[in-house]
Order: C-alpha cells, then sequence, then structure tokens
C-alpha cells in the first residue's frame, strides 16, 4: 500500500459533507466511511475533523442530533441539510471543472502546444 | 439564511456554553473509545489501544478550542476574559488606575458640560418648531448710515402680502406697573401682530392664545401670559383664564398661559424675560414714517434664507421703483433677512466654538497623558508580556487585551466624568452668564451623553494605541535574554514618549496663547477709560404707571412729572450719605442693555428727510452730567431754566456731533426726533429741538465701542416713564435700596422700585460674557500646563532611571555632578522647546481665528507669544529639576553594583 495522501487544502469539508450525505453518521463514523471510500489512501487528522463538523454545521450545511451507537452508546449524529446538499453539488462541481482543467495541462504533449 | 442559522448556532452556542462544553467532552469521549475499541478488535491489549487512540487524536484541548472557535464563541469569551484581566491589573496598581481615570473624567466631564452648552446655545437655540423657517427682517438705510433702521407700516403690509412668508409679526416691547399684589412690581410685556404664537407653533399650556387673522386696531385688552407670572402673581390658579389683571391701571382679561419654558426670542435678557403679551395693530398709511418695532417672520416651507433674500431683494427693487419719493435713490433702501438662530446666537458663537476647541484640547491632552503612562507601564510590563507571547498568547490576543484596558480606562473615566458633573450642576450653571444668549434649558440629554460615550471611546483608543502597537511588535528574544532591563524595543518606546510629550507642549502652548490673548483683551476692556466715572454711584429704577386712558394718568403732563421729578430728586438729596443726585430715564443707565432708538430729522437735510438714521435717546436733569463726570467740549449743559415752559434743547455726545456734522459747529443746529421705545414718555418730538451742548464720547452703551451717536433731552421737558434716580455719596449699598423705596413709596405708595445697582458692579456684569470664556479658557490652559508638566517629568525620570548604570559609570570616570544635571535639564529643554515651536505656528493659526473675540490686542501680540513661551519653558526646566537632581544624586557605587 502507498503512503496515504495528505489532504489538499479545503477538501475536507467537501468530503465531510460527500460522506454525511450518504447517510447520517457520527464523527468517528466520518473518518471511517471517507478511509473506507477512499481505500484507505487519504489521510485525515482526527484532530481537525471536529473543528471541520462545528464549522460546517455553524454554517447550517449539516446539522446534528444524538442518537444510538451500533454498540449501544450514545452518539452524535450528523445529518446534510438542504442548503449543505446545494452547497456539496456547487463544491463537487468547481472540484470536477478544476480537476478536468489541471488534469488537461498535465497531460498536454509537446505537440499539442 | 446562513447568516440566520450562524447567529443562532452563535446564540445557542454562547447561551448554552456549559451544555456544549459536555457535549463536545462527550462526543470526542466516544471517538476515542470507539477507535479505541477498533484497535482492541484489531488485537491490541486495551490500554495500549486507548494510549494510541489518544495519541493519534492529537491534542484535544487544541481541538476543542478550534471547536469553540468555529462556532464563533471565543470572541465574547475572549472579551469577558480580557476585562476580568484587566480590571485586575487595574486593581494592582491603584495609583496609575486613580491618575488615569482622573485625568480623563476631567477631560469627559469638562468635554460634556461645555459640549451640552453648545448643543443648547449653539446647536438647538430655538425652542420652536422648525427653527429654520424663522427669521428675523431688518431693514437697512445704507445711505444714511443706519442699520436695522425700523420698518413702516406699509412696508409691512407688503411684507404680509409677498408670498415669500407664511406669517410675519412687529413686535414691541415694554414694561408695565403689575398691581394687585403684595408689592408693586414690574413687569416685562410686549405689544405683538395676532399672529405672533402662530408663527412660532407654540401651544399655550392653558386657555388660547390669539386668532392670527383678528384685524382689530390698536391693542386688544386679551393678554396671555408667561408661566412665570402665572406662578409668581397668580399661585397657579388652574382657573386664571378669563380673570383680569390690572397693568399700568387698566384692566386686561387673561386669555391664556403659556408652557414653562417659553420665551420670546428676544435680542436681550429683558426682551427674552417677557411675561406678557398683548395684540396688536399698528395702521398707518405714511410709508416713510419708519417705526421702531421688531419684524420677525416665517418663511414659507421649503424656501431657503437665498431664495427668500432674492425674492425679497425683487420686491423691494420694484417698491423703490414705485414710491420713489418715500424711497429716494442715495437713502439706498434694503431689506435683510437674518435667520433668527443668528440673531439670537450672533456674537457668542466665536467664544462657544472657542471653548469647545479648548476643552477638546483638554481632552486630547489628557488622553495624549494617559498614553504616556501606559507606556511607562507597558515597559515595566514588557516581561510580563514577553512570558505570556511565550506561553503561547497570540501577539493579536496580547494587543486586543491592552486595548481592552485602555478602553475600560477611558469608560470607567467617562462614567467618573458624567457623575462629577452631575454632582456640580448646580454650581456650574450658576458660572454661566445670564447675557448667555439661551432659550432652552441646559440638560445632559441623551446626545450630550452619546458624545460622550463616543469622546471617552475615541480617548480609550487614542491613547490605547501606541502601548498596544508597541506590545505588538514585541521582539520576544531580546526581551526575555535581557529580562525586562532597557534595550533597543525601549529606545523606541522612548521615542514615542518624546513625540507625545512634543504634543502635550504644542497644544498647551496653544491654549496658553488662547488665554493670554483674551486676558490681555479682558484687562484692556476692564482698564479703558470709561469717559464716566462709576464709583461710589448707585442707580435705582422705578416707573411711572401710564394708563391707557389719559385722564386718570396723574403724571400725564409734563408739569405733572416735573413736579414730581423735583420732590423725588429734593428727598434723594437728604437720604444718608447723598452728597450728589439726579434723574435719567432709564436708557441713561450706563450700560443698560435695553436700547433706545429714535428716527432723527435733521433740518434743511432733503436727503435725509424722507429716510431716517436712528440714534440713542435719553433724558436727564441738569445735574447727571456732573455726577457721571462727563465733561462738556462745546456750548452748555442743561440748567434749571430748560423746563416746561422753556423751547426744547439738547446735548448731544461727540460721535453724534463727527456723524452728523463733521467739520461744522453743531451748536445752534435743530432736528426733530421720532418715538422711542414705545408706552414709556418717547413720544415722536414734533417741535424743533436745538443742540445747545456737546459731551465728550462716554462708553456708557458699550464698553468695546466709544462712539455710539447719543442724544440727551432735558427730563424736565420731555418727561421719561421709566426713572432712574442717580445717587453718589458715601452709600451704604445694602441699607440705600430699601432707603431709596420707603423714600419713593412716601410720595407715591403705588410706585415699584427696582433694579437697583452699584455702576461699578454693572461695569463688571457688562463683561461677565468675556469673562465667562476667559475664566474657562484660562483654567483650561493652566490644566494643559499641568498636564504637560506631568508629562515631561514623567519621561525625564523614565530616562533618567534608564541610564542610572550609564550615568554611574560617568560619574565614576570622573563627571561633575552639575555636568549630569545639565544633560538631564538639556533633554528636557530641547523637548520643550520643540513642543514650543510646533506650537507656535498652532497658535498664530488659533489666534487669527479668534480675532473677533479679541480687544485692543493682536492676534499676534508679540508679549503674549512670548511671556506664554517663557513660561512654558520654565514649568518644564521646573518639572525636570526634580528628576535632574535625582540623577546628580546617583550614587555609582550602588548603581554599577546592580548590574
Amino acid at each position: 500500500m502507498d503512503k496515504p495522501l495528505d489532504l489538499l487544502q479545503g477538501t475536507l469539508d467537501m468530503l465531510i459533507l460527500k460522506a454525511v450525505s450518504l447517510g447520517p453518521l457520527h464523527g468517528y463514523g466520518v473518518l471511517l466511511r471517507i478511509q473506507q471510500i477512499s481505500k484507505d489512501r487519504l489521510e485525515i487528522q482526527q484532530g481537525s475533523l471536529y473543528p471541520a463538523l462545528y464549522r460546517l454545521e455553524h454554517q447550517g450545511w449539516i446539522t446534528s442530533e444524538w442518537g444510538e451507537s451500533e454498540n449501544n452508546r450514545k452518539a452524535k449524529y450528523y445529518r446534510l441539510t438542504a442548503a449543505g446538499k446545494r452547497r456539496l453539488q456547487t463544491e463537487a462541481a468547481k472540484w470536477n471543472t478544476m480537476a478536468d482543467v489541471i488534469a488537461g495541462i498535465l497531460h498536454t504533449t509537446p505537440e499539442e502546444v | 439564511m446562513t447568516l440566520w442559522s450562524r447567529f443562532r448556532s452563535w446564540l445557542r452556542t454562547t447561551v448554552r456554553r456549559s451544555r456544549m462544553e459536555s457535549e463536545m467532552d462527550a462526543e470526542l469521549k466516544f471517538h476515542i473509545e470507539a477507535y479505541a475499541e477498533d484497535l482492541v478488535r484489531k488485537g491490541l491489549p486495551r490500554e495500549e489501544a486507548m494510549r494510541r487512540a489518544r495519541t493519534e487524536f492529537g491534542g484535544i484541548e487544541r481541538a476543542k478550542e478550534e471547536c469553540r472557535e468555529a462556532r464563533g464563541v471565543t470572541f465574547l469569551e475572549s472579551l469577558i476574559q480580557d476585562i476580568r484581566y484587566s480590571l485586575r491589573v487595574l486593581r494592582k496598581s491603584p495609583g496609575f488606575t486613580a491618575i488615569a481615570i482622573l485625568t480623563i473624567a476631567l477631560g469627559i466631564g469638562a468635554t460634556t458640560a461645555i459640549f451640552s452648552l453648545v448643543d443648547a446655545t449653539l446647536l438647538h437655540p430655538l425652542p420652536y418648531p422648525h427653527p429654520e423657517e424663522l427669521v428675523r427682517i431688518e431693514d437697512d438705510l445704507p445711505g444714511a448710515g443706519a442699520t436695522d433702521a425700523g420698518i413702516s407700516i406699509p412696508e409691512f403690509k407688503d411684507l404680509q402680502r409677498s408670498e415669500i412668508f407664511q406669517y410675519v409679526v412687529l413686535e414691541i416691547f415694554g414694561s408695565a406697573n403689575l398691581t394687585g399684589a403684595s408689592q408693586p412690581s414690574r413687569m416685562q410685556y410686549e405689544g405683538v401682530s395676532p399672529a405672533y404664537f402662530a408663527m412660532l407653533g407654540v401651544k399655550p399650556e392653558l386657555g388660547q392664545t390669539f386668532d392670527p387673522q383678528d384685524q382689530t386696531p390698536g391693542f386688544t385688552l386679551d393678554v396671555v401670559i408667561s408661566d412665570g407670572l402665572w406662578k409668581r402673581a397668580f399661585g397657579s390658579d388652574p382657573h386664571i383664564v378669563g380673570r383680569s389683571l390690572r397693568a399700568d391701571n387698566d384692566l386686561y382679561r387673561v386669555i391664556g398661559v403659556m408652557p414653562p419654558g417659553f420665551h420670546d426670542p428676544g435680542r436681550t435678557v429683558g426682551e427674552r424675560n417677557t411675561e406678557q403679551w398683548a395684540a396688536l395693530n399698528f395702521s398707518s398709511a405714511n410709508r416713510s414714517l419708519r417705526l421702531p418695532l421688531e419684524t420677525v417672520g416665517r418663511l414659507k416651507p421649503g424656501l431657503t434664507v437665498a431664495a427668500a433674500q432674492s425674492q425679497l431683494d425683487a420686491l423691494v427693487a420694484s417698491l423703490r421703483e414705485q414710491f420713489p419719493d418715500d424711497y429716494p435713490a442715495d437713502s439706498k433702501w434694503t431689506v435683510r433677512l437674518v435667520p433668527l438662530k443668528e440673531n439670537v446666537v450672533g456674537n457668542v458663537r466665536q467664544s462657544l466654538i472657542l471653548l469647545l476647541g479648548a476643552v477638546a484640547l483638554v481632552l486630547v491632552i489628557g488622553c495624549v497623558n494617559v498614553a504616556n503612562l501606559l507606556l511607562a507601564r507597558a515597559s515595566a510590563r514588557s516581561q510580563e508580556m514577553a512570558v505570556r507571547q511565550a506561553l503561547g498568547a497570540a501577539s493579536k490576543r496580547l494587543v486586543r487585551q491592552l486595548l481592552t484596558e485602555s478602553l475600560l480606562l477611558s469608560l470607567l473615566g467617562g462614567v467618573a466624568g458624567l457623575v462629577i458633573l452631575f454632582c456640580m450642576k448646580g454650581v456650574l450653571l450658576r458660572l454661566i452668564p445670564e447675557s448667555l444668549p439661551r432659550l432652552n434649558d441646559l440638560s445632559i440629554n441623551w446626545t450630550v451623553m452619546l458624545i460622550a460615550l463616543a469622546a471617552s471611546i475615541a480617548a480609550g483608543v487614542i491613547f490605547g494605541l501606541a502601548p498596544a502597537r508597541q506590545a505588538g511588535r514585541l521582539n520576544l528574544a531580546s526581551t526575555l535574554r535581557v529580562e525586562g532591563r532597557g534595550s533597543k524595543g525601549s529606545t523606541e518606546q522612548t521615542r514615542t514618549r518624546r513625540v507625545l510629550v512634543v504634543t502635550e507642549f504644542a497644544l498647551s502652548l496653544v491654549l496658553m496663547v488662547a488665554a493670554g490673548l483674551l486676558l490681555r483683551s479682558f484687562w484692556d476692556l476692564y482698564k479703558v477709560p470709561l469717559g464716566f466715572n462709576p464709583q461710589h454711584v448707585m442707580s435705582v429704577q422705578l416707573w411711572l404707571p401710564s394708563p391707557n386712558d389719559p385722564k386718570t394718568d396723574i403724571y400725564g403732563t409734563a408739569a405733572q412729572e416735573a413736579v414730581f421729578a423735583r420732590e423725588l430728586l429734593r428727598r434723594s438729596r437728604l437720604l444718608p450719605g447723598v452728597q450728589e443726585a439726579a434723574l435719567g430715564a432709564e436708557p441713561s443707565i450706563p450700560l443698560h442693555h435695553d436700547r433706545n432708538r429714535s428716527a432723527l430729522i435733521v433740518e434743511g437735510r432733503q436727503t435725509q428727510s424722507k429716510q431716517t438714521p436712528l440714534v440713542e435717546r435719553s433724558q436727564v436733569t441738569p445735574e447727571y452730567f456732573h455726577l457721571l463726570g462727563i465733561p462738556v467740549l462745546r456750548g452748555r449743559l442743561f440748567n434749571d431754566g430748560d423746563d416746561e415752559h422753556a423751547p426744547l434743547v439738547a446735548v448731544i455726545n461727540q460721535a453724534m456731533a463727527e456723524t452728523y456734522w463733521r467739520g461744522e459747529n453743531p451748536l445752534g443746529k435743530r432736528l426733530r426726533l421720532g418715538a422711542g421705545r414705545a408706552g414709556v414718555g418717547q413720544r415722536a418730538i414734533k417741535t424743533w429741538i436745538t443742540i445747545v451742548g456737546v459731551i465728550a464720547d462716554a462708553r456708557t452703551e458699550s464698553l468695546a465701542n466709544a462712539s455710539v451717536p447719543q442724544i440727551y433731552l432735558s427730563l424736565y421737558q420731555e418727561t421719561p416713564k421709566e426713572l432712574a434716580i442717580f445717587l453718589r455719596g458715601d452709600l451704604n449699598a445694602s441699607a440705600i435700596p430699601e432707603e431709596v423705596r420707603a423714600m419713593v413709596q412716601s410720595v407715591d405708595p403705588e410706585l415699584p422700585v427696582y433694579g437697583a445697582q452699584m455702576l461699578n458692579d454693572a461695569v463688571t456684569a457688562s463683561l461677565e460674557q468675556r469673562r465667562f470664556s476667559m475664566d474657562i479658557v484660562a483654567a483650561f490652559a493652566v490644566t494643559a500646563l499641568l498636564l504637560a508638566a506631568l508629562g515631561i517629568y514623567g519621561v525625564i525620570s523614565y530616562i533618567v532611571s534608564e541610564r542610572t548604570h550609564e550615568i554611574g559609570i560617568r560619574l565614576a570616570l570622573g563627571a561633575q555632578r552639575g555636568d549630569v544635571m545639565r544633560i538631564v535639564l538639556r533633554q528636557g529643554l530641547s523637548l520643550a522647546i520643540a513642543g514650543a515651536a510646533v506650537g507656535l505656528v498652532g497658535a498664530l493659526i488659533v489666534s487669527h481665528l479668534m480675532a473677533g473675540l479679541l480687544y485692543g490686542v493682536r492676534p499676534t501680540d508679540p508679549l503674549t507669544f512670548a511671556g506664554v513661551s517663557i513660561l512654558l519653558i520654565s514649568v518644564a526646566l521646573l518639572a525636570c529639576y526634580i528628576p535632574a537632581r535625582r540623577a546628580m544624586r546617583v550614587d555609582p557605587l550602588v548603581a554599577l553594583r546592580y548590574e
């Protein structure tokens, strides 16, 4: 397995939104879900996860409520709000455009210039 | 929407702080335990799993702090922390805190006091709705050398008909004898056009006012009275409306009472204190008969004064064309609109602006001083700051904390200032001269409070900025290394402090020059040759009633009154201590503020026969001039032969001779006079009056102006209703007013006697407005000087303590103690001189701006400038002398041992 990649600046928020868009999750669950989808290729600082969650909730993109975890413990679950859904869409669209542009640049051969 | 949810989230987390904290704890605990369980499942022992989970999570406390920050909790949180910490710091050094708060309290308190004065006089001078529409209308005849020459009735009707005004009213002031109370008393009344109250837009407290459309000619017998008269003479009788009052033996019916605080917008204290208003309609078809009436109008809504003036100019031009006989071209008749606000505030605007400027300077100097103190403390606290920064405090936080501290100081100072102001309100109000035009009651209202608050915050930021900036740039390593001792940082700090001291000195010099110039003006006026001798002279006033029905007037004819006047004089001479006695009309009382102007018609002058200038007129008995020590220059004074049977004669002053008979001999010239003040026997004189004498100019009208044209008639020939008794001699000032009252009432018990004053006091009183602004500016200047001295003392002391070690070395190497002292003094001197140099430039600007307030001294008066500079520098040297002596006494052994 390759050494996990560090997260690009500003992408953590988008990943969290994506993760909770698939279903309500608690903070640890968000971590696990991102690692699972990325097949452990992304490294997320656990300490930076919670400030990000709090920031997103403060901005109204996710909302939280207390519930029961898989092993019957109290845990705080995060869910995407309508505003968060829109936000995720625009962020994803922006990201895709950016990725296309950069990929295009990187694939450029000398003949094409 | 997001803004709203953000706010809600912020509110929630702020309000339910503890719940959020425990939830956060639970959430993070859950995370770590869940992770640890997963690790256990992978085969790690439980304890090892917990340890790894914690380490991999990273700094829990930092994460929590970031979470709090993400919710916007920290701002309020850290503000409260800062305030708590600041309070602790301030409590720890009570001396510093007390001085700083007191300085600010002084500045804010004084600023607020002056501002409330300015607010009530300059900013809101007129307590009437839409005050910007109110104007005074003045007629000028520049060709005849007359300004504000009065108005003729046809002109008044033209103004009413014009489309310029909503209302135009005429006013005439007089006084009447109110009888029926325990003591007969005098009251000021005003005859006004019926639209007067409608024009001012003020409703009565009780009853009603006049019908603006009323056209009844002459005086109506309905009157409106002031709240003051209602309380004083009628015991606040709630059924006053419909009752009658007797003024000068005439019965009037009270139809309304005005609310408390209602004043006529008059020019003088007397006019503003009007207590009774009677409706009056004038009728006269003579366009060139100018009556000494005041004209006030309210412009049509939305019309500016400038626009109204240009419409009025067009009207005047067409009238001049229409009536060429009444408006000869060479008299150049014009009509001028003066905003009523201007007219009320007029001559005190400059003084008040000066006061406001002065107090602002004191506030700034106070701020600079506190900044200086804070800087000195900052150097003592640089160690603390460095340690806090090393422990992880962001320098932004430190700056914020220092600003919080200074804002806290300034707000505390502001509150203290307001508290002091409230406590001293009574004392301060008594300092304000009565002649200061104010129709509003002074109050510390919300505007004033807001200004005080704003000033406090501004002050806090101003004086907090320098030390806070310094803390923000603190060099951690070097500060910690040298253990807080002087280093590069402190050189820069010393530089800032020097700049502050120079500023203080410059500002103080400006204030002191202003105070010095005012002082010299006041002194010049105080010492000005009066032209009359007020020593040991007392004047007492009395008033003869003049009822509307002449048959009931026992003083109706000159012969009747002359008998009374002679008897009064005879009995006056018998009063204890009296050496000389004279009688005069009220306007003959020196420095009496009410004007009594009459139109002047000179025989044989065609150009002036139609449009005439006005002169000040009064009547006196022959003894008057000798009693006041006014010498005759040409011709003769009055004698006992100038009585009711002899042809009319007049004595004029030099100024009048110069104005109307320049290069001619005025003796033997003849003239006529129009009416003066209404209802007090200043009637128009239709027969020719011959000039028999010219007296020297005396400053009886105004101390600042020696050349007001004046004419005197013989009291026995033209009997006035308002009389003044003049007594000279060895008078007992406390007993004589009662003796005069008893004497007058022994002749006629119905007569009111009032207004007893020593002329010396009148002279002093006429200077009270100048004195008021001079006193205040001088007090501010002294305060500024003290603050500046304190500032320079602080800086020099600081420099000396910084250099103790160096001084020790110098002394050890053989420097003379005198040299050490000279070095220190030179430093102080250079600061003071730099400050004085900057201040001189500022003072020159300010002194030119205040030229209108000066009398007899030029704005560039070298004596004042030099004297003030020398005083300032001497005080600076004195303030530096104490630390300089300390430097001189440094013991080299001690100084070096402490290294």
